[in-house]
């Protein structure tokens, strides 16, 4: 039997429940455990509020707390504040040591896979690889929307891992570039702002047709004079890519984990938005066996009108992974 | 980002010398306190001044001003947690409902202009 793509959920999905302290850190594990998820995301600047001065004791508790659910901890999201100060710029060697903390962290963890933020330069990374050698840990460029796997930004990062020979740089694909709909949740969040209807669907047509961005922007903003919201609504398309899910064949070898970023999920366990029934396909054919990790994000378009409620689309989107993956299974 | 959060609902009193809140940052993460740029407070439609404000996410520490928090390099402003927003003003606020409006500058590093957020309550000062 082939491996396996993994599930497994992001911390970052629970980010309304824990932002008020209506779930902690363990509630979120023992959810994700209950649905069959095995893999904890964590962002150690959200969830480890001693951080960077995370103790001994308290790595022990992240470790043995996901173990008693069955769980590991499958990635640690990186930051990288290089406008800490006001009067100037981080400088490389400030940026690297940065990083190297971060690179302790994640080992102490034992954790092997480290988002970096996507605007972090390759030549930063290439003076950490030594470090990420030295611990075992997979830095993975974030590609996350509007950048794509063929953006030049990020095919500077797969050179240098290929120059350098290396196992310990590569990217993190976020599945918000694989946006083929635009999400029923930003719409009907723009038209509560005031965005009209028909101006709404014009917009969600244009999408639909793939036309570049900036020929919509300007029909709203100029020719329709739109709206403050309109005019929102249309520059959400310069973040809205539908990249091709077949290239993630090709760019597997560069990645180990995947943030699986999502906004809704239908009662029937569907998402409206983002291709993953195109994606999951390419991912099993390619034999990648890393973790497909919540990351939901609907929270911030509804819950100006609306109870969150992560866990229940979390499950939903694990159903529609097992559904998925499943038929991967069965089909070959 | 979680703006309707950021004014935590209740928590206007009186101080010694002026009126104080409880606010949240509207941010998925900590950050630290030299990247608060600015917090922009206006009450019952008036604009309080930057320098009449202070910031303590200790819960009883030294409030620092503005100013200070942008030099701030070793303390942050963790995620979903609760700090205090003071006003030092010459008048006492009376007792009665008060509209308040809070606005976060935030210098997040990855983002190529700054975050805002922005949240509008009213809120009770018992008398």
């Amino acid at each position: 039997m082939p491996p396996m793509i993994k599930r497994g959920v992001s911390l970052y999905s629970f980010q309304e429940e824990l932002f008020l302290r209506q779930m902690t850190v363990e509630d979120a594990i023992a959810f994700a455990a209950s649905i069959g998820a095995t893999g904890i995301e964590v962002l150690p600047e959200q969830n480890m509020p001693s951080f960077p001065n995370v103790s001994d004791a308290e790595v022990a508790w992240w470790k043995d707390t996901v173990a008693k659910h069955g769980c590991e901890l499958s990635c640690y999201d990186m930051f990288l504040d290089t406008k800490i100060r006001k009067d100037r710029p981080m400088t490389d060697e400030e940026q690297v040591a940065s990083i190297r903390r971060d690179l302790e962290l994640c080992h102490r963890l034992g954790i092997r896979s480290m988002r970096i933020l996507v605007f972090v330069r390759p030549e930063i990374l290439e003076k950490c690889v030594p470090y990420a050698e030295a611990l075992d840990v997979h830095m993975g460029v974030e590609v996350h929307a509007p950048w794509h796997l063929e953006h030049a930004w990020i095919l500077r990062t797969i050179d240098t891992a290929d120059r350098l020979g290396t196992k310990h740089l590569g990217i993190l694909p976020d599945m918000g570039i694989f946006m083929k709909h635009y999400p029923p949740v930003f719409r009907a969040r723009f038209e509560r702002q005031g965005a009209r209807p028909e101006v709404a669907q014009f917009i969600v047509d244009q999408h639909e047709q793939k036309i570049m961005a900036e020929y919509t922007i300007y029909e709203v903003a100029v020719k329709m004079q739109g709206n403050k919201a309109e005019v929102a609504m249309a520059e959400t398309l310069r973040h809205a890519p539908y990249a091709n899910p077949k290239r993630l064949a090709e760019y597997a070898p560069y990645f180990r984990h995947i943030q699986a970023k999502f906004y809704e999920m239908t009662p029937e366990a569907t998402d409206p938005s983002i291709a993953y029934d195109e994606v999951i396909p390419v991912l099993a054919a390619a034999g990648w066996n890393g973790y497909l990790s919540s990351e939901y994000e609907g929270n911030r378009w509804i819950q100006d009108v609306e109870p969150v409620d992560s866990r229940e689309q979390v499950r939903r989107q694990h159903m529609m992974f097992e559904r998925l993956i499943g038929a991967t299974t069965t089909a070959s | 980002m979680f703006d309707k959060y950021l004014i935590v609902e209740d928590s206007l009193r009186a101080t010694a010398d002026g009126f104080a809140f409880d606010a949240r940052l509207g941010y998925y993460r900590g950050l630290g306190l030299s990247m608060v740029e600015d917090l922009v407070v206006t009450i019952d439609d008036q604009p309080v001044a930057r320098d009449a404000i202070r910031f303590d996410e200790t819960g009883g520490g030294a409030p620092l001003t503005l100013d200070e928090m942008e030099t701030t390099y070793d303390r942050q402003w963790n995620f979903g947690a609760v700090a205090t927003i003071s006003v030092v003003a010459s008048e006492p606020l009376a007792p009665g409902a008060h509209s308040l409006t809070l606005s976060e500058r935030l210098r997040v590093s990855y983002l190529p202009f700054p975050a805002i957020n922005s949240d509008a309550k009213t809120l009770e000062l018992a008398a």
